[in-house]
């Protein structure tokens, strides 16, 4: 297992997806373990009844089927499926229309679906997860990229509430690829994931939204910084180090 | 869950052997050795990592353009597909001698004398010679670690004028760093036609750049670029200090470009993935939200909006 993470580390991001597929074919009885410590590209469905789309991830799926956040309907339909109970289902409904908001005021297009469900500890947890298609055929505005995906997911555990303090325990991936593609400078190409996890103790005064939304804030705008501060800047790094701008040679040239 | 997933059908030695191919074949520059590594204890099963190595790591260290020691301390080996003999034989033209190289643990092995036949002619060789000299020049002026070689890849036997011939550049620098989780390489490959009847030479490169970051995440770069230019025939030695200029040329360029792109990345191309900040620029109130329903319950009410 160590050794497979070992592999997925290093294969290139954009093959993921068959890397996954090999190791799963290889080591099968790992196929849980890999499932849940794998971060796989995000795949949406359309929910007919509501006319929107909606996102699939392990956390709304039941056998062959998943949950549409919109109306609450598994796709394709299914017998003694599993539902959040009404209480949460409320809050469900109502982080799904706030979150699209977000949503949209950050990322100008996007699909967005939010998930709860019970953890048998009086607690709960939420997923709330995020795709945008950047390119210039999707939904990129300024029609810069040839290819742009970005796949957001964020886990939240919510403990039980004690005093009017609740734990709150969010662990985020970002999966990104973007690709320009111009006659002049051929094709650039930068893809890749991190994860991150944040946990903090907050009054539940303002309601679990409020704080769970923040926490998502907060980590989207860190995640996304050191994109492309430090995982970007590192591979430019590298470029100069192999092949420096031509005033780096200048300068050095006495030296030797 | 977990259920469905584990009827386990038993891979066949082909397919399972496939398998480690592919990921050796897919390994970042410069980090075959830790796939194989992982790969080999995933497999458990020596006999088909021994065949998927044997198969997948010659054709990774011609494509990846590695450079080996000669074990006579005269010099390095370019292993490329231009330069193979045999299949673990490779020319180096500079000190005209032949390493043997081991392909999985990536070293040579021996060196042999290159035979006459395996040379080029004294008309050819002037012009390789003239190049390779122009080429290092401007490697060890521009790359901080750059490896390069000239081959002859097509009428090597031409013995005066009134032939075509072809020779091919390869500039390969690769740089690792493990401590730092970074690894890159940059490949050029640049072919180079000497069209006697016209008088003129044709020049195309192709260039790759990679680089990977991997402390806590996975982010890599790939860039690719391929170029065409013409020049005049002329002496050997005119030739290659025309031939090294207009590779400088396109190379300095190239770098720009990539530089511009990276410059690009915060404002413009970034943003269509995800904003710094909302399109109100300030943080999202979600201490607000009842007011977003309210609003939002007036819009459809209203039937404005979307």
């Amino acid at each position: 297992m160590e050794a497979a993470m070992g592999l997925m580390r290093r294969i290139h991001p954009k093959n993921t997806d068959m890397a996954l597929s090999a190791l799963l074919s290889l080591l099968p009885h790992h196929s849980s373990d890999l499932l849940s410590q794998v971060d796989q590209p995000l795949q949406v469905l359309f929910d007919v009844e509501c006319g929107k789309e909606f996102i699939l991830c392990e956390y709304n799926r039941d056998a062959d089927s998943y949950r549409s956040p919109w109306s609450n309907k598994y796709h394709p339909a299914l017998e003694d499926a599993p539902y959040p109970s009404s209480e949460l289902r409320k809050l469900e409904i109502e982080a799904n229309d706030i979150f699209a908001i977000y949503r949209d005021q950050y990322y100008e297009g996007g699909i967005s679906s939010v998930y709860m469900w019970e953890d048998g500890n009086e607690g709960f947890v939420a997923c709330f997860l995020i795709k945008k298609d950047g390119s210039k055929t999707g939904q990129g505005r300024r029609g810069y990229l040839e290819e742009g995906a970005w796949d957001a997911i964020h886990v939240i555990e919510v403990g039980a509430e004690e005093e009017g303090i609740a734990h709150y325990c969010l662990t985020s991936t970002v999966m990104l690829s973007l690709t320009t593609n111009d006659e002049s400078s051929g094709s650039f190409c930068l893809s890749g994931s991190i994860r991150r996890q944040m946990n903090m103790d907050l009054s539940v005064a303002e309601g679990h939204l409020c704080n769970m939304g923040r926490m998502i804030e907060e980590m989207e705008s860190k995640l996304r910084n050191s994109l492309d501060q430090v995982y970007f800047g590192k591979t430019r790094e590298m470029v100069c180090t192999l092949r420096p701008p031509f005033e780096v040679v200048q300068m050095r040239l006495p030296d030797s | 869950m977990a259920e469905e997933k584990s009827e386990e059908v038993e891979l066949s030695y082909k397919q399972k052997t496939e398998i480690a191919k592919w990921f050796l074949l897919n390994s970042p520059a410069a980090e075959i050795q830790y796939i194989a590594k992982d790969l080999r204890s995933v497999l458990n099963d020596e006999n088909v990592y021994k065949e998927a190595a044997s198969e997948a790591f010659p054709l990774y260290n011609k494509s990846h353009l590695i450079c080996l020691e000669l074990p006579n301390n005269t010099g390095d080996v370019l292993v490329t597909s231009y330069s193979e003999i045999g299949e673990n034989e490779y020319l180096d033209p500079r000190t005209t001698q032949v390493a043997i190289v081991d392909h999985v643990k990536q070293v040579c092995t021996e060196v042999r004398p290159a035979t006459d036949e395996e040379l080029p002619s004294a008309y050819i060789e002037e012009f390789r010679y003239a190049l390779d000299a122009q080429i290092q020049k401007y490697v060890g002026e521009a790359y901080t670690k750059g490896v390069c070689a000239v081959y002859c890849i097509s009428g090597k036997d031409v013995e005066g004028p009134g032939s075509d011939f072809e020779l091919v550049v390869v500039i390969s620098a690769s740089k690792q760093s493990p401590q730092n989780f970074c690894n890159g390489s940059w490949r050029s490959i640049w072919n180079i036609e000497f069209k006697d009847d016209v008088q003129g030479l044709e020049i195309r490169g192709k260039l790759q750049v990679d680089a990977h970051y991997f402390e806590e995440g996975n982010v890599q770069l790939d860039a690719k670029h391929e170029c065409k230019d013409s020049s005049v025939f002329q002496s050997p030695d005119d030739s290659a200090i025309a031939i090294a200029t207009t590779i400088r040329h396109h190379e300095t360029e190239y770098l720009s470009s990539l530089e511009a792109s990276y410059s690009d990345l915060p404002d413009a191309t970034f943003k269509d993935l995800r904003r710094k900040l909302p399109v109100t620029r300030t943080l999202f109130p979600w201490h607000n939200t009842l007011q977003f329903n309210l609003t939002r319950d007036i819009t459809k009410e209203l039937g404005i909006g979307k």
